[in-house]
């Protein structure tokens, strides 16, 4: 379903990806994992035709997103990192909008979010304005979102981030249904997370792929933390603190952001 | 025009709506058109509208950049135009549902206007031609400065200076016509072809010329692609 070939990027002087390749399959759900700057975000927006990659090649269901990517979005549902819908639009209105865009009829968009409602649990929020939702509702309408137009691939930036034990339970539920049919790849660095919702592991350190197996292969009957740390503080660079609670790492994505907010200005 | 064109632009107008900016400057702009109109229209003892579609070059650059600087400005700094990218739609569908959108939304706000005429013809022998010719014009003012302002706010990710972008080249084109005694006399005829206003008033005095006409929508061509092209620089 996806293949991702030696995918380069480079914002100006930094290097976000260095050939980062690995495949989904359909009916799978795939995590990308890494700490904070790691280039997975970077990885999903071409993934999503969102940003041109430098070099290598993404091809969703043979379709090279750089070649056709009106072709590639119709078949990719994404949410961004906080989900970043309309603020003023109702849940209610933002679906109808979001199926409309993708070219479904009225009956079939009714009946899609007649289906996705009670799945996604937003029965109690549907007629309210997405500005004034919880952060584990609007996660939930983003993922209502990303699966209107019930798309073959679904790609969800930390659909987890910043939500409690319960909320992050129930969008886990949602993927692991959802993945049944689908391919799924999802970001987070939850590792607990990463290890009960999906099928096969893909870790992203400082924008190439250092292991990529199922749980039980990759840990090899460790810890998935104990891999993770050492996969992703090797090469002896200095990365004290733990990097599931991200603070060393992330002042690399926040260097990364400033570096390509020059480039914009 | 595609499907998700016309989504875009069915969003846009409503967005113009919900958000209480388009309601303030629906009010400021009728508001001072009215007063600037009525005030002396006692005095000329005239059931015309020229001085009414003489106030609109101006009046109508200072509202719409107000109205178009949300367009993509919004959407860069909430993060939402990432999402709305990587839907499955072209960089024409979005560039014709924001333009097509905000033009609807100033024409909605121009609409009232139309009392202005309808009352006129009663109190005096109204001469409907000009005022149509001049609703002509206005409309295609609208799109100009609209096609201003959506491409000042490609240009940034702050709305502010969206504004003032498109403030600044919407200004210019009303009032080039005012700088032409400082002009060196063989070019005044280039400067005065490049100003909104002299077009405008051509077509408002009840003469649809062509080439008033391809002024109009070539600058509204150059502004647009000069759109597409930033929103392609983007990531």
């Amino acid at each position: 379903m996806v293949r991702v070939e030696g995918l380069i990027k480079r914002y100006g002087p930094v290097q976000a990806l260095r050939g980062v390749s690995f495949t989904v399959d359909r009916g799978e759900v795939v995590g990308l994992l890494g700490p904070n700057g790691a280039g997975k975000t970077t990885t999903m927006r071409i993934l999503t035709g969102y940003l041109p990659a430098t070099a290598g090649r993404t091809l969703v269901d043979s379709v090279d997103v750089a070649a056709d990517p009106l072709a590639v979005k119709r078949m990719v549902g994404y949410l961004p990192e906080f989900a970043p819908l309309y603020a003023e639009m109702l849940v209610h209105d933002y679906l109808h909008y979001a199926g409309s865009v993708r070219g479904m009829r009225k009956a079939d968009r009714q009946r899609r979010i007649g289906e996705l409602v009670p799945l996604c649990g937003l029965t109690e929020v549907i007629h309210r304005p997405f500005r004034e939702l919880s952060r584990g509702y609007k996660q939930r309408v983003g993922l209502a979102h990303a699966m209107i137009g019930d798309p073959d691939l679904l790609v969800l930036d930390e659909p987890t981030a910043g939500l409690d034990p319960n909320q992050i339970a129930e969008i886990r539920s949602i993927i692991r249904a959802a993945g049944e049919r689908k391919a799924i790849i999802f970001s987070t660095h939850i590792l607990s997370e990463a290890e009960n919702t999906c099928d096969r592991i893909v870790i992203i350190d400082r924008g190439t792929v250092v292991a990529d197996g199922t749980a039980a292969e990759l840990t090899g009957g460790r810890s998935l933390e104990e891999r993770f740390r050492e996969l992703t503080t090797a090469e002896g660079e200095p990365q004290a603190g733990d990097p599931a609670d991200g603070s060393p790492a992330r002042e690399g994505k926040g260097t990364r952001r400033r570096a390509r907010r020059k480039l914009r200005s | 025009m595609s499907r998700a064109a016309l989504s875009i632009i069915g969003r846009e107008l409503r967005a113009a709506f919900l958000a209480p900016i388009g309601y303030i400057v629906a009010i400021v702009f009728l508001v001072m058109t009215g007063w600037l109109f009525m005030q002396p229209f006692f005095l000329g003892g005239r059931a015309d509208l020229r001085q009414f579609f003489e106030l609109l070059p101006l009046t109508l650059a200072l509202m719409v950049p107000a109205v178009t600087m949300r367009a993509f400005a919004e959407e860069f700094s909430t993060g939402s135009y990432e999402v709305l990218a990587t839907l499955p739609v072209t960089h024409l569908d979005v560039l014709i549902g924001k333009f097509t959108g905000a033009v609807g939304f100033v024409v909605l706000v121009l609409a009232p206007t139309v009392l202005y005429p309808v009352v006129i013809s009663r109190l005096g022998d109204l001469d409907w031609g000009p005022v149509i010719a001049g609703y002509i014009g206005a409309v295609l003012l609208i799109a100009l400065y609209c096609s201003v302002g959506i491409l000042a706010s490609a240009l940034t990710r702050n709305q502010i200076v969206a504004f003032v972008i498109g403030l600044a080249i919407s200004v210019s084109l009303a009032l080039i016509d005012d700088l032409l005694i400082y002009v060196p006399g063989r070019i005044t005829q280039v400067v005065q072809h490049l100003g909104a206003d002299y077009h405008f008033r051509n077509i408002a005095r009840g003469v649809l010329d062509s080439r008033d006409l391809v002024y109009f929508l070539s600058g509204i061509a150059v502004f647009l692609t000069g759109t597409g092209f930033a929103l392609r620089r983007r990531p």
